[in-house]
């Protein structure tokens, strides 16, 4: 079996090789002038993005306006997933035993009083990150797992039972939902507005202090990405917290 | 022969990750490595799609310039407006008059491709969703069966459907 396998790896990679070496059709390294490069969506973006936005990262621009539905149904397959593993590792045991607590289980002062100064800067920055989504690398995505480690970090310095207590597991679904209502929420205002679903430009006219449609389109990406990083945040907790207690949500590592 | 292998030995490494990736999915006998092969895998063609999108003489990262507003927004719309049917390259711009700033329309071979980029982003935020998903259902098939090899798992699978 295995000499069968590494024949058919073998094989795979040479015609790889020999396809990528010998055929003109890839470009070589760094190219300008590669097909992708040349394509014209991609000088559309560069090009358009700043006028069409006013966001000066035009990933962020191309990632929550013009490739919305992709962005959306993204947050959906985390949400799925996030609910998938509940479904199939979750037990609920009746009168489970809570920890106890003796001199090697208890959380070590040293790491418990770090983290207690680190994780307000860690959720801080998550905050900057999300925020900062617009004008430098970051966004909701980002954001959101930095905000689901610094959860996650209370759960391995103290315990899951701590870090279940400042967001529970009820909770955690609960904001996971929440964010993709609001991604939804603002497609279907622009629905409700008479424009296509997630063509945020219209929103100028309900936004208070905003007249421009790209300076909509600007704000209605912040909140967008608000939505995901809720549903980010919560679901990377979930999975933390579902895989390593084996489904029990108690205890922990 | 130098410049041959320059230019292609990205796509040697994207090949030879790729294949290391499906060897570990192929052969290996261990669920978890299996996922380890499966990770493996898909950072090959994370590598491949972001390499495509390098512009390595001209280019910078694909974000404009936003500090004293070299973009003023509004200056840029108005320059979209008027040059739509030239092609709003680079050097048109220079003798402007009206905005003696500088070019305003971004210049595509000045920023990195971000297409390749967001894809990936997506690419990346799924791939996570999913080895959490393989993870769970590795840990359910250990509860159940108490072992995480294949042949073991084949065997007491094939028990369990005579028994």
């Amino acid at each position: 079996m295995k000499k069968l396998a590494g024949i058919v790896v073998f094989t795979v990679g040479l015609i790889l090789l020999y396809g990528v070496s010998s055929l003109d059709d890839f470009p070589s390294w760094g190219t300008p002038d590669s097909p992708a490069n040349k394509s014209p969506l991609s000088q559309y973006f560069i090009k358009n993005t700043i006028v069409d936005t006013e966001v000066p990262n035009m990933v962020t621009a191309v990632l929550a306006d013009y490739r919305g539905y992709d962005t959306m149904f993204e947050t959906v397959v985390i949400f799925v997933a996030g609910l998938g593993i509940f479904a199939v590792v979750r037990v609920f045991e009746h009168g489970g035993a809570s920890r106890v607590v003796t001199a090697d289980t208890k959380p070590d002062i040293i790491i418990t009083n770090t983290c207690r100064l680190l994780i307000p800067l860690i959720q801080l920055f998550a905050l900057y990150v999300l925020a900062h989504g617009h004008s430098s690398p970051g966004g909701g995505f980002q954001g959101g797992v930095i905000m689901g480690a610094s959860f996650i970090l209370v759960a391995l310095a103290w315990d899951l039972d701590i870090a279940l207590k400042r967001f529970s597991e009820k909770q955690a679904f609960i904001c996971s939902g929440i964010g993709i209502l609001i991604y939804a929420g603002f497609g279907l205002a622009s629905v409700f507005l008479g424009e296509e679903f997630l063509n945020y430009g219209i929103i100028h006219k309900i936004l208070p202090g905003v007249d421009s449609p790209e300076m909509a389109r600007y704000y209605a990406m912040l909140g967008v990405e608000i939505g995901v990083m809720f549903t980010v945040t919560s679901i990377m907790f979930l999975i933390y917290g579902l895989l390593a207690t084996r489904g029990k949500m108690t205890a922990g590592l | 022969m130098e410049e041959f292998i320059q230019s292609r030995f990205n796509y040697w490494i994207y090949v030879i990750l790729m294949m290391i990736g499906l060897w570990g999915m192929i052969s290996k006998n261990n669920l978890i490595k299996k996922l380890i092969g499966m990770s493996i895998f898909q950072t090959a063609i994370i590598l491949f799609y972001v390499s495509v999108a390098v512009k390595s003489e001209t280019a910078n990262i694909p974000i404009l310039p936003h500090h004293g507003h070299d973009y003023s927004p509004k200056i840029a719309f108005a320059h979209a407006v008027s040059d739509d049917h030239e092609n709003g390259g680079h050097d048109d711009h220079a003798g402007h008059q009206a905005h003696p700033v500088g070019p305003k329309i971004p210049d595509p071979d000045g920023y990195a491709n971000p297409l390749p980029h967001v894809l990936m982003l997506t690419a990346i935020v799924v791939g996570v969703a999913t080895l959490g998903l393989a993870l769970a259902i590795t840990q359910k098939i250990y509860r159940e069966y108490g072992t995480l090899e294949e042949d073991q798992l084949l065997e007491k699978v094939r028990a369990d459907d005579h028994g």
